[in-house]
């Protein structure tokens, strides 16, 4: 009898392959849903809470529902899961709001240049950066050129802006705008210059004192008190300031708490160096200490992000707004799961994809203080 | 820096025009459009179509407006608001005129300084059950349990009916309309109550709305109407008599199909002539011209037409003239003469 072992000298056998029930999807469902009497508990538990919900969720949202129907009777009629024509027949509305339907390419390329724009912003690798990066340069101008017309355009009042276009409008403003100058203010508030400081202080407990509705609604109706008679500002730029303001505010605390974590010898190797004030705050603190806020920063972005949706109370229809107002419509009543989960997805993809680059920056900047 | 020149531009490019306070029309003629105030969207009543091209109700007496002072229904802007922020949009001057399913209370009236137009449509505040309930009175409901939305005349007008009546109930607290329908259909509270325009629409958009019924009583009384800013006596006049244009319109026949023909030469009938410009110069007196009226029934059609259109009986609302209808046909309209 001779077995293959044999057949090798003692040290020089190749590695066997590891035993089957150790590598693997097998290994993976073993190690984490199966190892100890609890986890399979639970996992046959969630097994079952999936079992109960999956096939229902399913069959309502997509086997049994109604993608073309002119109205929801006819929804009904056709079948009883979602009746997903009422967003069929609206997503121009939701994606556009008022904005008049001829001119709708427009707010289409400005959205198209927003993402070339932010793909070179954050993206070292990216192809032609450097034309893109100019593009970037001048975008704040041909975006607003492009979305309000004149010039050659058609104009087109604020007031018609509407759905995931006015989202992204006051988004996108208020994260571009609310980073630097929450950065300032949180300079500010560890000036040694007392006047520099306290206003900051002040400014930065008022707002965060206040809820945002409450500024909103200042902004949109107390205002006209306060200003000369007859003078009219544009309703839009009022919540874009306040957004700003109030995103500002939680920013610079954020940053704040990003410089408290720098060493106080990170500043005095600075001076020693000769570093003027800007000097060593933009070459050695502020690096450091805005790598160290990142998620704090992201964070403050989603939710300002998400606070857009209050902009409703002023009357301005961001896409709950529009869904609410399009469930009022005799012809869709009622059809409110419908309506929460298409902008919930919305939310949810623009947010996701925020907190991904977090965690992409994150990793790119980690240069060893990781925990 | 990219962020600073954005806010820069965006600084210049807003609009900052200066204009007289006291007289709205000169504002609204001088704007060119008109801002309506209506609701973030009530079935029947004020709601973006699928092409975001507002209807309704209330939006039509916006459109006739708007047709009438300047020429053009399609010339308003609306702003939507919700039943909190309304009055302040209007008082503050966001908007020019309110439509928006308001109860014209002495309150409103006197301590929010507005000055409310005719009524447009008398509501009242009912209930709805399921028939299975077996109900065929509000006065059998003791010991129901009634979704309510917190904070409104509904919560206080239904008080006041169980207490009058010695009944009880056990209410069910609710935030929205929507909610109060969704606990409603849950079963979670026996009743639903809420005006009985909104119970029509609410009943209609039911999957089965054979079995619930709405019962006969009305506990309150709610005259919906347009309002404006107190202290503009001319843009009050305007508003007042757009509305009775189109109810005189409805009373004297005048429809959206034959007003250009009525209008072309004086008739037989005077006060037709009035109406439409040919006889006498009424326009003149709220500021317009002859054909003020003429233009708002082109642009909306009368009452009735309105009516039918928006929350009449062949429309997903079906509402019943009722008390809606002209005096002569035993409703509570009447149009005061334009002379």
């Amino acid at each position: 009898m001779s077995t293959p072992e044999q057949k090798y000298a003692p040290g020089t056998h190749p590695d066997l392959p590891p035993p089957f029930a150790s590598t693997g999807p097998i290994k993976w469902i073993r190690e984490n849903l199966f190892s100890s009497p609890a986890n399979v508990t639970m996992t046959f538990l969630a097994i079952y809470a999936l079992y109960l919900i999956l096939p229902g969720a399913f069959s309502w949202a997509f086997s049994d529902a109604t993608f073309v129907a002119e109205d929801r009777n006819e929804c009904r009629a056709l079948n009883s899961g979602a009746c997903w024509a009422f967003i069929a027949q609206r997503w121009q509305l939701f994606t556009f709001g008022f904005y008049p339907p001829d001119e709708r390419w427009r707010v289409v390329l400005a959205f198209v240049l927003l993402i070339l724009v932010v793909i070179a912003l954050l993206w070292e690798n990216c192809p032609a950066r450097k034309p893109l990066l100019i593009l970037a340069c001048v975008f704040p101008f041909l975006a607003t050129w492009l979305l309000l017309g004149g010039f050659g355009l058609e104009k087109v009042s604020t007031d018609q802006f509407g759905g995931f276009m006015l989202t992204i409008v006051i988004g996108v403003t208020g994260i571009a705008l609310s980073l630097p100058i929450g950065i300032l203010l949180a300079l500010g508030r560890q000036s040694n210059l007392p006047i520099i400081k306290y206003a900051c202080v002040a400014f930065i407990e008022f707002i965060r004192g206040v809820p945002l509705i409450t500024l909103l609604f200042v902004a949109s109706t107390m205002l006209s008190y306060f200003l000369p008679p007859g003078t009219n500002f544009n309703l839009l730029l009022r919540v874009l300031i306040m957004v700003t303001l109030f995103a500002s505010a939680y920013m610079a605390e954020v940053i704040r708490g990003g410089l408290q974590a720098i060493p106080k010898g990170q500043t005095e190797a600075a001076d020693a160096m000769g570093l003027k004030y800007w000097q060593s705050m933009r070459l050695i603190v502020l690096p450091q200490a805005l790598k160290i806020s990142i998620p704090g920063i992201v964070n403050t972005f989603i939710g300002l992000y998400k606070d857009t949706t209050l902009v409703i109370v002023i009357g301005l229809l961001d896409p709950l707004g529009i869904g609410q107002a399009s469930l009022a419509d005799t012809k869709w009543q009622g059809l409110s799961s419908e309506v929460y989960l298409f902008v919930a997805i919305f939310f949810f993809i623009s947010c996701f994809a925020m907190a991904r680059y977090s965690l992409y920056l994150e990793r790119k900047l980690d240069t060893g203080y990781k925990r | 820096m990219r962020s600073i020149k954005y806010a820069a531009s965006l600084a210049a490019i807003s609009a900052i025009s200066v204009s007289a306070q006291a007289a709205t029309l000169d504002d609204v003629k001088a704007r060119g459009e008109l801002n309506c105030v209506v609701s973030t969207g009530v079935a029947g009543f004020a709601a973006p179509d699928d092409s975001g091209k507002w209807s309704g109700f209330d939006v039509d007496f916006c459109r006739a407006v708007a047709a009438a002072v300047l020429g053009d229904g399609e010339k308003v802007k609306f702003v939507p608001t919700t039943g909190k922020t309304r009055f302040t949009v209007l008082n503050s001057g966001e908007g020019d005129i309110l439509f928006r399913n308001t109860t014209e209370t002495m309150s409103r009236d006197a301590d929010l300084k507005l000055t409310f137009l005719p009524v447009n449509y008398y509501d009242g505040q009912g209930f709805m059950v399921p028939s299975a309930l077996g109900v065929a009175s509000a006065k059998d409901l003791d010991g129901a349990s009634v979704c309510i939305q917190t904070g409104t005349t509904t919560e206080l007008n239904l008080a006041d009916f169980f207490r009058v009546n010695n009944i009880s109930y056990e209410p069910v607290p609710v935030e929205t309309n929507a909610e109060a329908q969704t606990n409603y259909l849950g079963g979670r509270c026996d009743v639903f109550t809420t005006d009985a325009s909104g119970l029509a629409s609410t009943r209609a958009s039911f999957e089965k709305p054979d079995e619930h019924v709405i019962l006969p009583e009305i506990i309150s009384k709610e005259p919906l109407g347009g309002a404006v800013r107190q202290g503009d006596d001319q843009w009050a006049d305007i508003g007042k008599w757009v509305v009775n244009a189109l109810i005189a319109a409805e009373e004297l026949g005048v429809t959206q199909g034959n007003v250009a023909e009525m209008a072309k030469a004086a008739g037989d009938v005077p006060s037709i002539n009035r109406l439409l410009g040919t006889e006498g110069d009424f326009g003149s007196m709220i500021g317009l011209d002859a054909q003020w009226a003429l233009r708002a029934i082109q642009a909306v059609g009368n009452y009735g037409e309105s009516f039918d259109r928006n929350i009449g009986p062949d429309t997903a609302i079906g509402l019943q003239r009722g008390l809606n209808a002209q005096w002569k046909d035993g409703g509570i309209l009447y149009a005061a003469p334009i002379r």
